[in-house]
Formats: structure tokens, C-alpha cells, sequence
């Protein structure tokens, strides 16, 4: 039954150095992402997300930035040391990144069609017009009317619901195995968010594609990814299944992270809330990252940085009150 | 019984667009499209709507930072829109605003001292060591730290900054406060840290709130009564607990049921509401909302709803509920 996963995250560092020395901006994380599974990572801003999913599509910019370690193993290959001209042929074949802001990555001088075609051809090796139809029928597939219209226009004609359904087909026109996306819906009204993510999550049944799913929102996690990685401050913290996230939350962190969210389904007479701030990577040098701001804190906690240990199959905590399961 | 203290009656605010090589009008986004609603006296009134619906065009026009096309609004009984600058600069004393970025609603340049001081300088504070003693007490007030004043805004995080924003808002001892947006630049659990921190402002300084945001939940969480805009117009306005469990307006229960729950063992199949936001400046005739309504009639198509009251306290403008 086990088979291997697309995606073997291990041991990754990327840091990133300026005149004040080295920032570990994702500190020694490792994952796994199977196939045709959604993975959620959710965090507070600055916890190393982007980093993360850039460091895997080898865009982090060099410099300031670099992977100064770990190993990223896609279908068994580790893309770390791989040249720039084999990471174009991944890019775009084997892993598609989609943003927050697809405004950034369309080119407003070109239309949608021109952008369209010309990935299809480069990576499906097709001619024009077929690559013209593959583009068209992509675009069907994300919902969007008048699709051979729009292949005509350009970015700015469309609304931004529009422009990330766009980035959605492009990205998948060449039939990745492994979709990132970054905080896909966070621009985006929460009426179009809602479409947007039935949207892919209907593509992940079809298509059978694994999607890492970048975010800050619990909703959104609750609500399309089946496993859940939560990180903090370069770390990963905790790592469970979407049950046991939301019903049976070990980390200090995690626990505290949903009780502060109003839910409208509830009225909750008085929310909770992290003392503290949320920290720069880098910041704390020594301890467990959270000891400041944790209800739970020991003594212990300010010295020693606590390993992953393992809550229950498949549930990991970093967090020494859950030292009895042993570690990772 | 509860007293009315800010009245807002058929307000607009249209927006001329212009072109061509001589800049003449050519159409206008009726960003505030004949609004009107009332807050009462101590209670928090949430404003929700997607994205360009007019929310903040509407805090403004109530300040006057941007004049009314048409309409009143009355403030304890008295029309600010017929106020003179002197005497509407005056009446900002009562009314403050709380901004989304504070970031950039901060003057970089200037201490925190010094940011929280002005509006005592332009409200006629004249003492220097009371205005120095005030702006000690308010950074306590908000949880800060009276050291805090000798700062910059680029020393603090997000959300102290936020902090610092409320803070300026309340060193003239205002009655209401309009917050535009004022935790959606926040993470979560900062976000819940100043939410907590307005509830309690609001109990200990008798304030009134307008509280503007687009997430159902912050919004739900803080709010007595609750505004519904689409398109420069409020669909439905009632009590919070009435609104989020018997929307009347097929928006509102679009709306409703469009937020994600962070509870993944409740996967409702939803009923998504299709096609994107009409254009502000070119609005469909009828009910704003008919392109977007599963429940959309002939009616619908052609006539205006009215705001009207549905049941009691609970206003909703549909022609469903009309007859
Ligand atoms: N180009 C860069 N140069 C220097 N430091 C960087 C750069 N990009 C990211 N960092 C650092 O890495 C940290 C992690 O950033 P990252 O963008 O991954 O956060 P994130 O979790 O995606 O946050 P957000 O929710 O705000 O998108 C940041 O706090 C920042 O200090
Ligand atoms: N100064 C202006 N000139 C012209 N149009 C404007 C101006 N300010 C706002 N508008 C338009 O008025 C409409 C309402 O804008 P407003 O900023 O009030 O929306 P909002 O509900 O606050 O949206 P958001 O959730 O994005 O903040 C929009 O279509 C906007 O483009
Ligand atoms: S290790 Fe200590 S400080 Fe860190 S989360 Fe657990 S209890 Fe809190
Ligand atoms: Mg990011
Ligand atoms: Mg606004």
C-alpha cells in the first residue's frame, strides 16, 4: 500500500544572510506530500511558508538567500543539487507554483492565450494550434465562460477571481504531480474563494495532482487539505491529520491558534489570545521558540529546543510535554 | 430604551469618472448608493461586504473626509453634513477613525509621543505636561508602555502599531469610532489580542463603534447589529445572532455559507454563488444583486428594492419579503 511519496522534504535549511549574519528562515523542516493528497502548511506571517515552497521550486534568490542544507526528493530525484536547466524541466512538468497575487505573474503585455500556449508548448512539445486547443480546453476546465474569448484578452480585462483561474489552468496545463499553492485565495472575496476552492479541490479528484496548500487560514484548511503541517518560526510544530489538528490539537501553539479565531457558528463571550508577538526568524537563539508566549511553559523550555516527538501514529509534536511517545 | 446617536439617512457618494483627451465626465461609481441605517448610543455596529462595495467610501462620508453627493447624517441630533469646516473640524473631537494599515496611517518621521499629542494640539490642549501626561496614560491604556512615547512606528510590531492607531484615536475622548478594517492586517493571534482590547475600550470609555470589515467571523464576534452592503447599497441590517442565523437576503446567505469553517468534520456541500462582482460604475438596474441570485424574478430585473423591516428590527431590501 505505502508508496513512495511524490514529494520527500528532509532536513531542509534556507537561510538567509546579510551584514548581521545568517537567518535560518526555514530551520531543518522535513515533510512528505503523497500522491493525489492536499497538504495543508499554515502559520503566522514571516513563519517561513514562502520560503519553503520557493526553496522546493529552487527560486529563492541567491543572494541574500540559500538552501544550506537538508534534501528535497521529488520521485525520488534531489532537485538540491540539480542544475538550473534540469529545474526548468521540472518547473512547469513535474511541480506548478500558483500565488497570491496573480497580477504578478501574468505579463499584462501579453494575453492570456500567448501565455498559455506558449508553456504548453514548451513542455508539452505540441504545435501551436494544438497547444491552442490544450490552452482553451484548459480554461473550460477552470470554469471560466467564453473561454476562447479569453484567450484574447489580456490580464487586465479580467477580475481577480478570473486572473486565478487563469493561473490555475496554467499551471496545470502540463499535468504536474505536485501543485504549490500560496496563499491562492487570500486576495480574493470570500464568495470567489469559496469557488475557487471547490475548484481545486474537484481538479485533485480528477487529476489525481498532490497540492501543498500555503496558508494562514484555518477555514481554508479545514476545509480543502487532508494532513496539516503547522510551522512557527522556521519550524515545524506540529503535523497531523486535518482531524486531529482541529479535534485533538497538541502544540501550545496550535491550541492557542484556534482558540484566538472567531467562529461564526459560536459566540465566543471573549477570545483567546497569544500574549506576545509573533518573532523574527532568527530572533530566538536558544530554547523553544514559543517558551515566550506559551501558556505551558516549563523551565526546561527556555534552554533546551524541543525535537519533534511522536503524539500518535502520524502526529508529531514539537513540544516536551509530549516527550512520553519518544522521538521522531 | 436605547438612544440613537449617529443617523445616516439616504446617504450617497458617487464618484465622477472621467476621459477622453479633456477629462469631462463620462459615468460615475456609485460607490454609497442611498444608504441609511442608525447606531445606537455604547453598541458596535458591523459593516460587512465584499470588496469594493462602499464600506470605507461610507466611514469616510461620515467624517466628512470625503463630502456627500446626497443625504444627512445626523450625529446626537445634529446634521454634519450642513456644518461648517470650522465647526465639522471641531466635531471631530467626538468622532475618530481606526485605520487597516498602521503601517502607513502613521507618520514615520514622528515619535509615537509625538503622533498621539496632535490631535490634543488641534483640539486646544494647550499645556504641555498635561498633553505629555495623556499620551502616557493612553499607551497604558491600549497595553503599551509609557517608554513606548519616545519610539518611532517602525520599532513596533504590526500589532502594537495597531495599538498605537487606537490610541491616537482615543486621546481626544471621542464618542464614536469608525474602524476601517482594523484587525484584517493582522495575524490571528494578534488579531484576537487588539479585538479584546476594543471590547474592552468600549466598556470602560462608554464608546460606540462602527466596525467595518469583510471577515463574517471578526465581524459576527464584535458587533450588536450588523450591515450587509453589495454594490454601494446596504441589502439587510439586524442583530447579529438574527443576521448570522436567519439571513433574509439571498447575499447575505451566500455570504454566509461562501466562509470556510475551521471544523473539517463539517463539509457542507455549499451553494456557490456564481459569476464575479458587477462593475460600481455600471451597476445592473433593478436589484443590484439579480445578475448573481438563484432566486432572481422578472421584478428583480427591473425595480429597485427598498430597505424595509421585514420583522421586527430586522431590515432586508428583496422583493421576496415584499407584500
Ligand atoms: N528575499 C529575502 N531576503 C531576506 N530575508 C527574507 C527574504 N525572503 C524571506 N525572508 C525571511 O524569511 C522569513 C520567512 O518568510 P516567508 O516569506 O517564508 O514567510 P511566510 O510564512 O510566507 O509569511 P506570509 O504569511 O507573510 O507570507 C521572513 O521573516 C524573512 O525574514
Ligand atoms: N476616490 C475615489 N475615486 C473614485 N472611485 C473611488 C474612490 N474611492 C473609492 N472609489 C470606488 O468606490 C467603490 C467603493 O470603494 P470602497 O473603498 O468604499 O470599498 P470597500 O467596501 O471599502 O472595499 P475594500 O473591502 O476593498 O476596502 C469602489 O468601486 C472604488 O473603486
Ligand atoms: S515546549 Fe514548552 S514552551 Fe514550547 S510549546 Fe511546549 S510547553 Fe510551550
Ligand atoms: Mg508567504
Ligand atoms: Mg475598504
Amino acid at each position: 500500500m505505502t508508496q513512495a511519496p511524490v514529494l520527500d522534504v528532509k532536513e531542509l535549511k534556507t537561510s538567509f544572510f546579510s551584514s548581521d549574519g545568517e537567518v535560518p528562515a526555514v530551520d531543518n523542516i522535513s515533510f512528505s506530500v503523497n500522491k493525489g493528497e492536499i497538504l495543508g502548511i499554515v502559520g503566522e506571517s514571516g513563519c517561513g511558508k514562502s520560503v519553503t515552497s520557493l526553496s522546493i521550486m529552487k527560486l529563492i534568490p541567491q543572494p541574500p538567500g540559500k538552501i544550506v542544507g537538508g534534501e528535497i526528493l521529488l520521485n525520488g530525484e534531489d532537485i538540491v543539487p540539480a542544475s538550473e536547466k534540469r529545474m526548468r524541466e521540472i518547473r512547469g512538468n513535474d511541480i506548478a507554483m500558483i500565488f497570491q497575487e496573480p497580477m504578478t505573474s501574468l505579463n499584462p503585455l501579453f494575453t492570456i492565450g500567448n501565455q498559455l500556449v506558449e508553456g504548453i508548448i514548451l513542455h508539452k512539445k505540441v504545435n501551436k494550434k494544438e497547444a491552442f486547443k490544450i490552452g482553451v480546453e484548459m480554461l473550460k476546465l477552470v470554469g471560466l465562460p467564453r473561454a476562447e474569448q479569453i484567450m484574447k484578452e489580456y490580464p487586465h480585462q479580467l477580475s481577480g477571481g478570473m486572473r486565478q483561474r487563469v493561473m490555475i489552468a496554467m499551471a496545470l496545463s502540463c499535468d504536474p504531480k505536485l501543485l504549490i499553492a500560496d496563499e491562492p485565495t487570500t486576495a480574493l472575496d470570500v464568495t470567489i474563494q469559496a469557488q475557487i476552492l471547490s475548484l481545486m479541490k474537484n481538479l485533485n479528484k480528477k487529476l489525481d495532482t498532490a497540492i501543498i496548500m500555503i496558508t494562514h487560514d484555518l477555514g481554508v484548511v479545514a476545509e480543502v487539505c487532508q494532513r496539516v503541517i503547522v510551522m512557527y518560526a522556521g519550524k515545524v510544530v506540529e503535523e497531523a491529520s486535518v482531524r486531529d489538528i482541529f479535534k485533538n490539537p497538541k502544540h501550545p501553539y496550535t491550541v492557542g491558534l484556534l482558540e484566538s479565531i472567531p467562529d461564526v457558528r459560536e459566540k465566543k463571550e471573549r477570545l483567546y489570545s497569544i500574549p506576545g508577538n509573533v518573532p523574527k526568524p532568527g530572533a530566538i537563539k536558544q530554547g523553544c521558540r514559543f517558551a515566550a508566549r506559551c501558556a505551558n511553559v516549563h523551565d526546561r523550555c527556555f534552554v533546551e529546543d524541543p525535537p519533534l516527538y511522536k503524539a500518535a501514529d502520524g502526529h508529531h509534536v514539537r513540544c516536551f510535554l509530549h516527550a512520553a511517545g519518544g522521538e521522531n | 430604551m436605547s438612544e440613537v446617536l449617529l443617523k445616516v439617512d439616504k446617504l450617497k457618494k458617487y464618484f465622477p469618472i472621467t476621459g477622453g483627451v479633456l477629462g469631462r465626465k463620462v459615468g460615475e461609481v456609485k460607490a454609497v448608493d442611498d444608504v441609511s441605517f442608525f447606531v445606537n448610543k455604547g453598541e458596535t455596529l458591523g459593516l460587512v461586504g465584499e470588496s469594493g462595495c462602499g464600506k470605507s467610501t461610507t466611514g469616510r462620508v461620515l467624517m466628512r473626509l470625503l463630502e456627500p453627493t446626497e443625504g444627512t447624517v445626523e450625529f446626537e441630533g445634529q446634521d454634519l453634513t450642513k456644518l461648517k469646516a470650522e465647526d465639522m473640524r471641531r466635531m471631530r473631537k467626538e468622532i475618530q477613525m481606526v485605520f487597516q494599515d498602521p503601517f502607513a496611517s502613521l507618520n514615520p518621521r514622528h515619535t509615537v509621543e509625538k503622533i498621539l499629542e496632535e490631535p490634543l494640539i488641534v483640539h486646544g490642549v494647550k499645556d504641555k505636561e498635561e498633553r505629555k501626561r495623556r499620551v502616557r496614560e493612553m499607551l497604558e491604556v491600549v497595553g503599551l508602555n509609557s517608554y513606548h512615547a519616545k519610539r518611532y512606528p517602525h520599532q513596533f510590531s504590526g500589532g502594537q502599531r495597531q495599538r498605537i492607531g487606537i490610541a491616537r484615536a482615543l486621546m481626544t475622548k471621542p464618542k464614536l469610532i469608525i474602524a476601517d478594517e482594523p484587525v484584517s492586517a493582522l495575524d490571528v493571534s494578534i488579531q484576537s489580542q487588539v479585538l479584546n482590547l476594543l471590547e474592552d475600550l468600549q466598556k470602560e470609555f462608554q464608546l460606540t463603534y462602527i466596525f467595518i470589515a469583510h471577515d463574517l467571523g471578526v465581524v459576527k464576534h464584535i458587533s450588536d447589529r450588523v450591515g450587509v452592503m453589495y454594490l454601494g447599497r446596504l441589502v439587510e441590517i439586524t442583530e447579529a445572532d438574527k443576521l448570522y442565523e436567519k439571513p433574509l437576503h439571498p447575499y447575505t446567505k451566500a455570504l454566509l455559507a461562501s466562509i470556510p469553517i475551521p471544523d473539517p468534520d463539517v463539509q457542507q456541500e455549499k451553494e456557490l454563488l456564481k459569476g464575479d462582482l458587477p462593475s460600481p460604475a455600471n451597476p445592473p438596474l433593478g436589484c443590484a444583486f439579480h445578475t448573481r441570485c438563484s432566486a432572481c424574478m422578472e421584478v428583480c430585473k427591473t425595480t429597485r428594492p427598498e430597505l424595509v423591516e421585514i420583522e421586527p428590527s430586522h431590515f432586508a431590501a428583496c422583493h421576496l419579503y415584499n407584500k
